[in-house]
């Protein structure tokens, strides 16, 4: 487990082209929480992801990770502490076999070559495709790259896991894997996502972006039965929550 | 402009690999000092953009034909010469491993022939001397076009003098430039259009990813001294080294120079002849005795059209395919025995 | 378009026979990468009116294939798919001397022989293994490991070039392959995509703790299985290129028949 909180304090960003991304977002995210990250396209969700992993840094503001500030001098102790899942898995899968992928981590860290299989298999069992560990992965489907490239993250033992819209592209097997895996790991979980019935399953937490600015921060219920908040931010009730399309029966959430 | 393992002899290919390699080691410590390690996924991905790119065939209209991309001077202006040229290795190995364009022991050939001139000469010598100025559509047309053309006329030329050195072929200096020299013309031409679209593309989009490799401290360094010595010692050692193997091979070179046509590819033959002659004799070599018993035992039983070099021949292939079901019948046999 | 759809599948063939495991899978893949440098020397050195001599040679692709069980068909397809220049130079052969033809019959069995050999090596060794090689002979791992990552990126790009091409196609139903003027942006946004994926690509590495060296793999150890490898190979091609097989098989089959 871990016992880093992170703090994002009155966090402002701007793109080159002008374009103001983040303005004046402050949050802080428990150590064991499970927060989702909503809001419509453009509203700076992916970037947000990106200062906090330390891949861009803010204008104004910080980011800090436990006891540590995000700058480029911390960016090695950061990163072993955050593990972030592309949006894009073939981003994150560049080498030839899965081994090769999930073991680059590890044997960064210039882990022994027996600790880095150890990691290897745990990972792998842990996403559910232990039996794809020699393969290549332009031979996956889109579910096994997405558990891929998650493994590859998970190998490296972090204590945070960022997830960038993690069940776009799945089906609805992979998708359901994919959420029964969140539900089962316990460390801190920070996703984004548009898909809010799968937030409104692994998320204790929600907080909605809207133009770069914090529109709500709460509980996962609070915020996603509230339709007029939604509906102002770009996007609308889980479909769960939604009235029956058949019958017009509103359903019971428990 | 792929060359094959058949068509070179091995002091060639040895050579030019050796000749690659050094350019390539000397590539990569300028690349691992480049602070900026991204080079590496860059080259990596340009690597698959270029291979990708030249997979696609264009029909230039009116001559009904196609062509392709080379994708030197792209790289060379994208990545820099360095990062250029060790990309065109990658894609090159990947090439004559996976399609036998190009085989291995042509590998060095082939890098030297569409990544060094392009890289390291048309690149610092022509388009960066075009370009110092600042960039504008009318300089990267220019500088495209010259550079692709001038660095393809030289890589088809390479072609050609590695061809001849290995004597394998019968064809002539003179017939072989004539067919060679023409047709990489016109491939430059549509290489440099490209590559000039390409570029002014990227300028007008992107501009910051042209200024990156502008700035490079590791490029501009490259004097024009430095290139010809480099190219001065190659031709030396070419040289040497193909006359250690043209003592057994006398009559073929001898005889293509007999027969090119024209009085000036005569003499200009007759002077390599002569060097070659004078190289030969000073370095005494021992008499390949081994090489020349298979050589003179073919050409015996070639001249002789014996019938025992045919039934030769025959049985050769016999006692092939006789060991080959063997084989295969042991296999099955071993499946069998798993099942 | 079918050149580039051919491509993916011909790599993807290629690899996947490489995965397999046979005896001569299991060999280090050093081992199969010095014999056939072996094999490529011994079989170029060859003069050009060489033609029996080379027979022999026909050995060594034919038993690897079979110890491999590699599939002949493919192999054999991508033999005639030979490179236009060799066949551009070797038709020109006969033109500039009667023996010629004997020059061109040289040049397209050593073209056979030397593109076999090498199709063998990669379907029993695999692009992973021939790095692994290489970084056993000592080549720097920034030069094998980009080489690994453009072979990554090459199915990913030519998936992203077919899509590009095929929606092009759709609304230029007219035309053979792309206009040359539209090549310029064609090429233009495929490589503005590429920088991007390259900028992830590179984000990604470096979130993994990537810093400028690759570390490669777990070395398998070279066994005396190797070693015997190379040696037993290597006499044969030598044996084969100084004694002229064939032709004393024929004068032995001469004797005989007296």
């Amino acid at each position: 487990m871990s016992y880093h909180e992170i703090e994002v304090r009155n966090l402002h960003f701007s793109y080159p082209d002008g374009h103001e991304a983040i303005k004046d977002i402050s949050f802080t995210i428990y150590p064991g929480e499970s927060v989702g990250i909503v809001g419509a396209n453009g509203s700076g969700k992916s970037t947000l992801l990106s200062l906090i992993m330390g891949i861009l840094f803010p204008d104004k503001g910080e980011v800090r990770v436990g006891d540590v500030i995000v700058t480029k001098k911390t960016l090695a102790t950061i990163r072993k502490r955050l593990g972030m899942v592309f949006q894009d898995s073939d981003d994150q899968l560049f080498m030839t076999t899965v081994f090769d992928d999930v073991a680059f981590g590890p044997r960064n860290y210039n882990l022994d070559e027996n600790e880095v299989k150890i990691r290897v298999e745990e990972a792998l069992e842990k996403v559910g495709i232990p039996h794809l560990i020699d393969r290549a992965p332009f031979k996956l489907s889109g579910g096994e790259k997405r558990a891929a490239a998650i493994a590859s993250v998970l190998s490296m033992k972090p204590d945070v896991l960022i997830m960038d819209e993690p069940t776009s592209g799945l089906d609805p097997k992979s998708r359901r894997r994919l959420i029964n895996f969140l539900k089962g790991y316990n460390h801190t979980k920070i996703i984004t996502s548009h898909d809010l019935d799968m937030v409104l399953e692994t998320c204790d937490r929600v907080i909605v972006l809207k133009d770069g600015e914090v529109a709500a921060d709460e509980a996962t219920l609070e915020v996603l039965t509230n339709g007029e908040l939604l509906d102002k931010c770009g996007l609308e009730v889980p479909l769960s929550l939604q009235k029956c399309p058949v019958c017009g029966m509103v359903k019971q959430h428990r | 402009m792929h060359m094959a393992d058949a068509l070179i002899s091995p002091a060639v290919g040895g050579t030019m690999t050796a000749a690659t390699a050094c350019v390539a080691a000397y590539s990569i410590k300028k690349v691992q000092n480049d602070l900026d390690d991204k080079k590496v996924p860059l080259m990596g991905v340009m690597g698959a953009f270029v291979f990708a790119s030249q997979m696609i065939n264009f029909s230039i209209p009116g001559t009904g034909s196609s062509g392709h991309l080379g994708g030197g001077m792209l790289l060379a202006i994208l990545l820099g010469p360095y990062a250029g040229f060790l990309t065109m290795a990658s894609i090159l190995l990947i090439q004559a491993l996976f399609f036998g364009d190009g085989g291995l022991l042509a590998y060095g050939c082939n890098v030297f022939n569409l990544g060094f001139y392009t890289c390291f000469i048309a690149y610092p010598l022509i388009y960066k001397r075009i370009t110092r100025k600042g960039l504008t559509s009318g300089r990267i047309f220019g500088a495209s076009m010259v550079s692709a053309i001038l660095g393809l006329q030289m890589g088809s030329f390479s072609v050609v003098l590695e061809t001849l050195f290995s004597g394998k072929t019968e064809l002539p200096f003179g017939t072989f430039v004539l067919l060679m020299q023409p047709i990489h013309l016109a491939i430059g031409i549509v290489e440099g259009l490209i590559t000039a679209a390409v570029v002014t593309f990227v300028w007008k989009a992107r501009p910051e990813i042209l200024e990156c490799t502008e700035a490079g401290k590791t490029l501009g360094g490259i004097s024009i001294k430095k290139v010809l010595t480099g190219i001065l010692v190659a031709a030396i050692v070419i040289g040497g080294f193909v006359s250690w193997f043209a003592s057994s091979n006398p009559d073929g070179l001898e005889w293509s120079i007999e027969r090119a046509a024209g009085t000036t590819d005569l003499e200009a033959s007759g002077i390599i002849h002569d060097l070659l002659a004078k190289i030969q004799s000073k370095t005494a070599f021992l008499p390949d005795y081994s090489f020349k018993t298979a050589t003179e035992d073919a050409a015996n039983s070639y001249t002789g059209t014996s019938v025992s070099g045919i039934v030769g021949g025959a049985l050769t292939l016999g006692l092939a395919g006789l060991t080959g079901l063997i084989i295969s019948a042991f296999k099955k046999k071993k499946t069998k025995i798993a099942q | 378009m079918s050149k580039i759809v051919d491509s993916i599948y011909n790599i993807r063939l290629l690899d996947d026979l490489a995965r397999k495991d046979t005896s001569i899978h299991r060999l280090h893949p050093v081992s199969k990468l010095l014999t056939t440098i072996v094999y490529l020397i011994v079989v170029v050195s060859f003069n050009r009116y060489e033609i029996s001599g080379l027979l022999p040679f026909v050995f060594y692709p034919m038993v690897l294939i079979l110890l491999a069980e590699l599939p002949v068909m493919p192999i054999f397809k991508r033999l005639l798919m030979v490179e236009p220049l060799i066949i551009g130079i070797g038709i020109l052969n006969p033109l500039f001397d009667p023996r010629g033809r004997i020059t061109f019959a040289s040049i397209m069995i050593k073209s056979g022989l030397t593109v076999m050999a090498c199709l063998v090596l990669v379907s029993t060794t695999g692009l992973d293994k021939i790095a692994q090689a290489l970084r056993t002979l000592k080549v720097p791992s920034i030069f094998v490991l980009q080489l690994l990552l453009t072979f990554r990126y090459i199915s990913v790009l030519i998936e992203e070039l077919a899509r590009m091409v095929r929606a092009y196609a759709l609304r230029a139903p007219q035309q053979k392959g792309v206009r040359l003027k539209d090549c310029g942006s064609f090429a233009g946004q495929l490589l503005l995509r590429t920088f991007d994926r390259a900028q992830r690509v590179y984000d990604s590495m470096k979130l993994r703790g990537f810093n400028g060296e690759y570390h490669s793999y777990s070395k398998s150890k070279i066994t005396w299985k190797d070693i015997l490898y190379i040696i037993a190979w290597s006499l044969f091609f030598i044996t084969a290129r100084v004694y002229d097989i064939p032709a004393f098989l024929g004068l032995l089959f001469e004797r005989m028949s007296y």
